[in-house]
């Protein structure tokens, strides 16, 4: 733990995630001085790769590279700051209890029938162009509503000529099915189930609804628009904790100052003004702006105090839905478990446990009730497979993203966490009997362990629930859009921004140019 | 108190001088307010009217919405809702104040009594607790409503203070304009304790006392019986609304709209556009609305609310205000009229457009007379005055003359 | 008359429901020659009153009146035609352990009941209420409007975008993103962000699943709530009342006023198919085989009804078919009208309580009502069903015998198909019996009390009164059947893609519920298109 080297920074950043490392690059390739302080004594967020059982390494947090988008991945050069991609352009699989597993993604094309591999083609195609259409809502700052600001206007009607620009037949679509539900979509245009789980499991991953909840298609667009459409599957070598070490390089190759294990007490305030802030150390840093990488409620309630602010925005931080309903597990596993039916290369991709729609609605509706899924979705990958390193030799991890853990269990975590891991091998032990004997030792993060470890409360991947009434214009609430915050010289760079979480970065640079464009 | 009926059949609640009130009340005009039923006029205005301004004066305040603040973050909770800074109101002391939504729009106005270190009480005309509640996000703070368990009796008039003085409150002299304590009655029952401040809402010498409910009807007894050789008598809210005008105090509902209730767009009203700038404290750190507010300070305001004369004596009720005699330009609207007996003028409070604010400007106010049910429309001038329209020195003098 | 011009009019009508008749007494008052054409014998499609019991009139399928528009109700005269509608006051929630939320007009009052449960949730009602009707402030001008299109570059597309876009810009920065977030919000997050008490929650959502295939935490569901308050009795928005006479009392004052500006109604006329010749619409056919003339037909059918089943495919565009099928039109609520000897006894509600005279709910929570939902998810009526009854002989007269009553029973959530095969009688009588149980709970005599009950499921909706698949609203009200998107994207102005073909029903904008507006603006629309001032 080291103390910062200057008294005086432009720019001081709370928290050291992947997108508060990306607003730190940015800004000091501008040539701002920057501070970056990070509370656990690693960087990286939930982006992280660390030890849960002796030997065994994993990605704690997110697991796959697959949001950041091409664009940013170049400027930021993060090969040069020592990223290597252990495999790219990975398959999804859909596990089948019959073993007719559907093999899809990447450069798979996935067994159907002819009906359905034809409004597959077409699903995809209309998808991907929206999906670019998106896109670049993605890459700047949302307009505000209502001002006479020129960029604001200029905004919207960018966003409303690239709306048009669809064409009558693709607008007419998107306006259609941008606010539906995946489900019933789904339905229009598939017979398969297992098709339609895998899709379906995509447009509900991470959000605390169900294939049923209209707007999970919007959530779904989002997840594609990101990347252009493409659904590349990538894992770095040496887990996602690579990446944030690259990023970490790359901030400090641009000249950012990054101190890590120097918790932020508060964020000080001046004249109405932040002007910097107070280490838990009892040190106190001045800065020309302070960026929050936390989320909001940590940033304005707990960081900042509801003091500084209007009750009506205190009002609406407060009931900022923040409840994550995602939960990890991670096994140590003594060999490979035998998958039935799965070659090698299709075992190193993601498999999904998403037999149909109805299967998933049916275990969202658990969490509707504060309980977890009796028989819950899976997303799970097998690293080892692809970065033996993560693992003893001849020894692997399973990486299992287990849907739906409410935070708030009715049950109660304590006992919880044992019944849902044994519920979670059981589901995945039926694709791979074997899986129970292989297992040497798990450790399940509920929200609240994510809430814990990562200091998002709520535990929440994207920091707010990806909603309508919590997205775009209004995320994370009205008053503290486009970075910025009520408070002058207080800005946000997180997940709980415009566009979100998932390990994108775009946060971090959209907040990285806005405060670039107010603070000359 | 009597056997109240389930609240589907009897909405309104009775305050402890019900009884009281009712057994004087001449012509039954009670009127719902905050969810009490209360004397509009007890026989005719212009007599109680004449009881504030000649002797004294009971009402029953008890209606007022009260809290509880209290807690760690007490002071800093009041300080971030209120526009004033409750820092440098001291234990004894009582100020009026008002809050604020996010836009700086007026919810309310009140009063806070300091009754020891982050120990408060705030009086209210609207219940408050969905935005109190709001407010105390992050903050220590145990706010609770104790309307039920305090009753009040507003005593104001030249004549107060001897009154007080008369049913035996030992040191009622010495409690300043703003100041509370506590004092004790003497009674035949034994002592009754009463809080008293040096408050009113009728800009003449004058008190409120607060008491707990079940000493209400003793209080105002020893106050009926020392005062009935003095001209005391109990007012309705019609003579309080004439007092308040030439006083030049605002009401909710009257004068402003609480921004918790607006249904349509620009009808909210910030503390600026009401005059109460000086309620404003823009150094004291932050409080809920200051952005905006310090923004719309800087921008100018839009209008303004003023103090009318209007020619001839007719009360202009909710006049139109135009800027010539034709009535082509309209710039503003009565929000409050009375004939003021005492000033023996027509006066209003009225909102103005901000090019017509200043004091001596010349506006035009429609107002419509019934003559024997044959309506005219009169057009007649309204100059803006000074506020408030009556300021007795007497209002102010400690210790206060005993008569 | 030759029999020729007997058989030509200026406008044909397909179906005497509400909005069929509304759009038809708009053109007759213009001036056309206006036909309108029943399958049933009876006029007044699912706003009807039906005497199904010896002295008993049944408000069978609409129970209750708020939405209708006053200007329609002005315009139209139907007050002279015999309508007269009375508002009632309050209601009450029930719970199963016993306890009670009433509704009561007075403010002071109802601060008071919610009080009894949360004195902070009594306060924050009024924020609540203040909230509602700043949205019904922003929607109202909206209903009587054809929705423009926004993908088209038509001038009177353009304008009427712009007006909607002025519209919204006028409520301010702050409103606008309450707005856009109340629009896309679950009925369950917010009635989070008013209250805290289970009960005032649990009441308050009930609107927002009242024939719709959505939960209470499903986003969109808080606008379905809206779309319950925005109607209004005497300028009092968000009141509901009776019809005096049953809901047909509308429908009957529509045909009234119909026949009174020389419209025609033909009933027990079933119509097989509309006659389309080179792309135009030239009448319809019956299914006695009668043929009958108009440059101009209207369907009041709903939009699957009209055009899977009475236009041949040839004459349709593949995709605007394709549309029409994907169109949600699921039957989600039940109904049950029962015929009483007396009054039933409801415990929870307190003696003297004016609330009994209002609409009575079996709800707790909003887990309950979701709980429900998750059933008719798996193909099966709510084990615990949503139950809004009405009592209105206590306050009509004409539709029972003195001392007895009717009651009108809605129930959330009940399938249209069921998961364990096609609806029989006897499932019918389970399901009236589960909720018949669940008032019975509540009231310990009204079991004895029955003298008739007749139990309507969805699929029994569709067969009589001809609603696909029994959906009160021709068509869910999500965000993709709205406005613009209803019934189906780039046909949502009125308009069939079959020149000379209108759509009046419910599964167009402004969508369901006893209200009119989408009758009226077909009306409009029609009148528009043929030159002549509405």
């Amino acid at each position: 733990m080291s103390a910062p080297a200057r008294s005086r920074y432009d720019a001081v950043i709370i928290g050291g995630g992947h997108n508060g490392l990306v607003c730190a690059t940015y800004l000091a390739r501008a040539g701002r001085s920057v501070l970056l302080l990070e509370a656990a004594g690693r960087l990286g967020g939930a982006a992280v790769t660390r030890e849960f059982a002796p030997g065994f390494r994993v990605s704690a947090g997110a697991h796959l590279l697959h949001l950041m988008p091409p664009g940013l991945l170049r400027e930021l050069n993060l090969g040069a700051h020592g990223l290597k991609m252990a495999a790219a352009g990975l398959p999804t699989v859909a596990l089948s209890r019959d073993g007719q597993h559907l093999l899809m993604g990447g450069r798979a094309v996935p067994t159907l029938s002819s009906a359905d591999a034809q409004a597959y083609t077409e699903w995809r195609r209309l998808l991907g162009r929206i999906a670019a259409a998106l896109h670049p809502v993605l890459n700047e700052p949302p307009p505000r509503l209502g001002t006479d600001a020129w960029s604001d206007r200029t905004a919207l009607m960018r966003l409303g000529w690239r709306l048009r620009r669809l064409g009558r037949r693709d607008l007419r679509e998107l306006l259609r099915v941008g606010l539906m539900n995946i489900h019933d979509l789904l339905e229009e245009r598939f017979q398969s189930p297992l098709l339609k789980g895998a899709l379906a499991l995509d447009a509900v991953l991470g959000t605390n609804y169900g294939p049923r909840s209209p707007g999970t298609v919007l959530s779904l667009l989002y997840r594609l628009a990101a990347t252009h459409g493409s659904d590349a599957l990538s894992l770095p070598e040496g887990g996602l904790g690579a990446v944030s070490a690259a990023l970490a390089q790359a901030a400090t190759a641009a000249g950012a100052e990054v101190l890590t294990s120097q918790p932020v007490a508060r964020i000080l305030v001046k004249e109405d003004r932040a002007c910097g802030v107070a280490l838990a150390s009892g040190a106190e840093v001045s800065a020309g702006v302070v960026i929050s990488n936390a989320d909001p409620k940590r940033t304005f309630l707990d960081l900042l105090g509801a003091e500084h602010l209007d009750a009506g925005f205190v009002r609406r931080i407060a009931q900022l839905r923040t409840h994550g309903v995602t939960a990890k597990l991670h096994l140590a596993l003594q060999r490979l478990p035998q998958f039935s039916g799965l070659d090698a290369a299709a075992l190193r991709g993601r498999l999904l446990v998403a037999p149909d729609a109805d299967y998933l609605e049916r275990a969202y509706n658990h969490a509707k009730y504060g309980e977890y899924s009796q028989a819950p979705m899976l997303e799970v990958t097998l690293p080892t497979l692809t970065d033996p390193a993560l693992a003893p030799p001849g020894q692997h991890v399973a990486s299992v993203i287990v849907q739906y853990a409410p935070y708030r269990l009715a049950e109660g975590w304590d006992g919880g966490r044992q019944r849902l891991t044994d519920i979670v091998i059981d589901t995945l032990g039926a694709h791979a009997p074997d899986l129970r004997q292989c297992v040497m030792a798990s450790e399940l993060l509920v929200p609240t362990d994510i809430e814990r470890e990562f200091g998002i409360t709520g535990g929440h991947w994207h920091h707010a629930e990806l909603a309508f009434d919590q997205f775009f214009m209004v995320r994370p609430v009205p008053g503290a859009t486009q970075y910025r915050t009520p408070l002058p010289g207080l800005f946000l760079c997180g997940a709980g921004c415009h566009p979100g979480g998932g390990v994108m970065g775009l946060a971090g640079r959209n907040a990285a140019r806005q405060v670039m464009h107010e603070v000359a | 108190m009597s056997q109240e009926s389930p609240h589907f059949r009897q909405p309104l609640l009775r305050t402890p001088f019900h009884e009281r009130a009712r057994a004087l009340s001449q012509i039954d005009r009670f009127i719902p307010w905050a969810g009490y039923t209360t004397v509009d006029v007890f026989s005719s205005a212009e007599q109680e009217y004449f009881s504030v301004r000649n002797a004294s004066s009971l009402f029953d305040l008890t209606p007022m919405v009260k809290y509880r603040i209290t807690g760690a973050d007490a002071l800093r909770f009041l300080n971030r809702l209120m526009t004033r800074d409750i820092g440098k109101l001291r234990p004894g002391r009582v100020a009026y104040t008002v809050w604020c939504d996010d836009a700086g729009m007026m919810i309310d106005d009140g009063t806070v009594f300091c009754t020891g270190e982050n120990e408060y009480l705030v009086c209210t005309a609207e219940r408050q607790l969905d935005w109190f509640a709001a407010s105390a996000i992050g903050f220590d703070v145990r706010i609770s409503e104790i309307t039920e368990e305090i009753a009040a009796l507003a005593v104001q008039g030249p004549t107060s203070y001897a009154l007080l003085k008369g049913i035996g409150l030992a040191g009622i002299e010495r409690l300043k304009p703003f100041e509370h304590g506590n004092f004790t009655m003497p009674g035949t029952d034994g002592a009754i304790t009463l809080m008293v401040s040096r408050t009113g809402f009728t800009g003449d010498l004058g008190y409120e006392l607060w008491m707990e409910p079940a000493d209400a009807t003793a209080v105002w007894d020893a106050l009926m019986r020392r005062g009935s050789s003095r001209g005391v008598r109990p007012i309705g809210s019609q003579a309080l609304n004439m007092v308040r005008i030439e006083a030049g105090f605002i009401l909710p509902n009257m004068d402003f709209v609480s921004a918790a209730h607006t249904l349509r767009i620009g009808t909210e009203r910030s503390p600026l556009e009401l005059g109460l700038a000086w309620l404003v404290d823009f150094k004291k750190g932050h409080f809920t609305g200051r952005r905006a507010l310090l923004a719309e300070q800087q921008r100018g305001p839009l209008r303004q609310l003023v103090g009318l004369d209007i020619e001839g004596t007719k009360p202009a009720h909710n006049a139109l205000l135009y800027t010539e005699r034709s009535g082509r330009r309209e710039a503003g609207s009565v929000t409050s009229a009375t004939w003021s007996p005492t000033c023996k003028r027509n006066l209003a409070l009225a909102m103005v457009d901000a090019p017509y604010i200043a004091t001596g400007s010349l506006l035009w106010a429609e107002i419509y007379l019934n003559r024997e049910l044959v309506w005219e429309r009169r057009m007649v001038r309204a100059r803006v005055v000074e506020r408030p329209f009556f300021a007795p020195a007497r209002r102010r003098a400690t210790p206060p003359a005993e008569f | 008359m030759s029999l020729r011009a007997a058989n030509r009019y200026d406008a044909i009508i397909v179906g005497a429901g509400h909005n069929g008749l509304v759009n038809a007494c708009y053109l007759a008052r213009a001036g056309l020659k206006v036909l309108v054409l029943e399958r049933n014998p009876f006029v007044g499609g699912a706003a009807v009153s039906r005497s199904l019991y010896e002295g008993f009139t049944y408000s069978n399928c609409s129970y209750v009146c708020s939405l209708l528009r006053t200007e329609i109700i002005r315009e139209l005269e139907l007050p002279q035609y015999g309508l007269q509608i009375i508002p009632y006051e309050g209601g009450c929630t029930m719970m199963r352990d016993g306890g009670h939320l009433a509704v009561y007009d007075n403010h002071d009052a109802m601060r008071r009941e919610i009080a009894r449960h949360s004195r902070r949730d009594a306060e924050a009602y009024d924020r609540y209420v203040r909230d509602m009707l700043r949205h019904c402030r922003f929607i109202k001008p909206l209903l009587l409007r054809e929705p423009p299109d926004p993908t088209s570059f038509r001038p009177r597309d353009i304008h009427e975008l712009m007006f909607l876009g002025k519209h919204f810009h006028g409520l301010g920065e702050a409103r606008m993103y309450d707005t856009l977030r109340f629009w896309t919000m679950s009925c369950a997050d917010m009635l989070e962000e008013y209250f805290e008490s289970e009960i005032v929650r649990g009441h308050m959502a009930g609107s927002s699943i009242i024939g719709t295939a959505l939960g209470p935490r499903s986003a969109g569901s808080a606008y379905v709530l809206l779309h319950h308050y925005m109607g209004s009795i005497d300028g009092a928005v968000g009141a509901w009342g009776f019809a005096r006479g049953g809901m047909g009392a509308i429908t009957q004052a529509l045909a009234a006023s119909l026949r009174a500006s020389g419209g025609e109604i033909r009933l027990s006329a079933p119509v097989h198919q509309v006659l389309v010749r080179g792309n135009r619409a030239t009448g319809v056919v019956l299914q006695d085989g009668e043929e009958i003339h108009a440059p101009v037909v209207v369907s009041n059918l709903d939009v699957k009804r009209t055009f899977l089943h009475t236009v041949a495919p040839e004459h349709l565009p593949p995709e605007f078919l394709d549309q029409v099928r994907r169109f949600k039109i699921r039957g989600s609520s039940g109904k049950l009208n029962i015929a009483l000897d007396g009054l039933p006894s409801f415990p929870a509600i307190p003696a003297g309580s004016p609330s009994i005279r209002g609409d009575l709910h079996i709800t707790d929570t909003i887990d309950m009502l979701e709980r429900g939902y998750d059933d008719w998810k798996e193909g099966r009526w709510s084990r615990a069903p949503y139950v809004d009854m009405l009592i209105p002989t206590q306050i009509d007269p004409t539709m029972a015998p003195d001392g007895k009553h009717y009651m009108s029973v809605f129930v959330q959530y009940c399938p249209y198909e069921l998961a364990d095969g096609p609806w029989t009688d006897e499932k019918r009588k389970a399901f009236g019996k589960t909720v018949i149980d669940a008032i019975g709970a509540h009231s310990p005599d009204f079991r004895d009390l029955i003298l008739h009950a007749e139990i309507r499921t969805p699929w029994d909706i569709e067969n009589e009164v001809g609603l696909t698949e029994g959906n009160i609203f021709q068509g869910e009200l999500t965000f993709d059947q709205l406005l613009f998107n209803r019934p189906v994207p780039g046909y949502a102005q009125y308009r069939a893609p079959v020149r000379g073909m209108y759509m009046s029903g419910s599964s167009t904008h402004p969508g369901g519920g006893v209200m009119g507006a989408p009758g009226a603006n077909s009306a409009a629309a029609i009148l528009r298109d043929l030159g002549r001032k509405p």
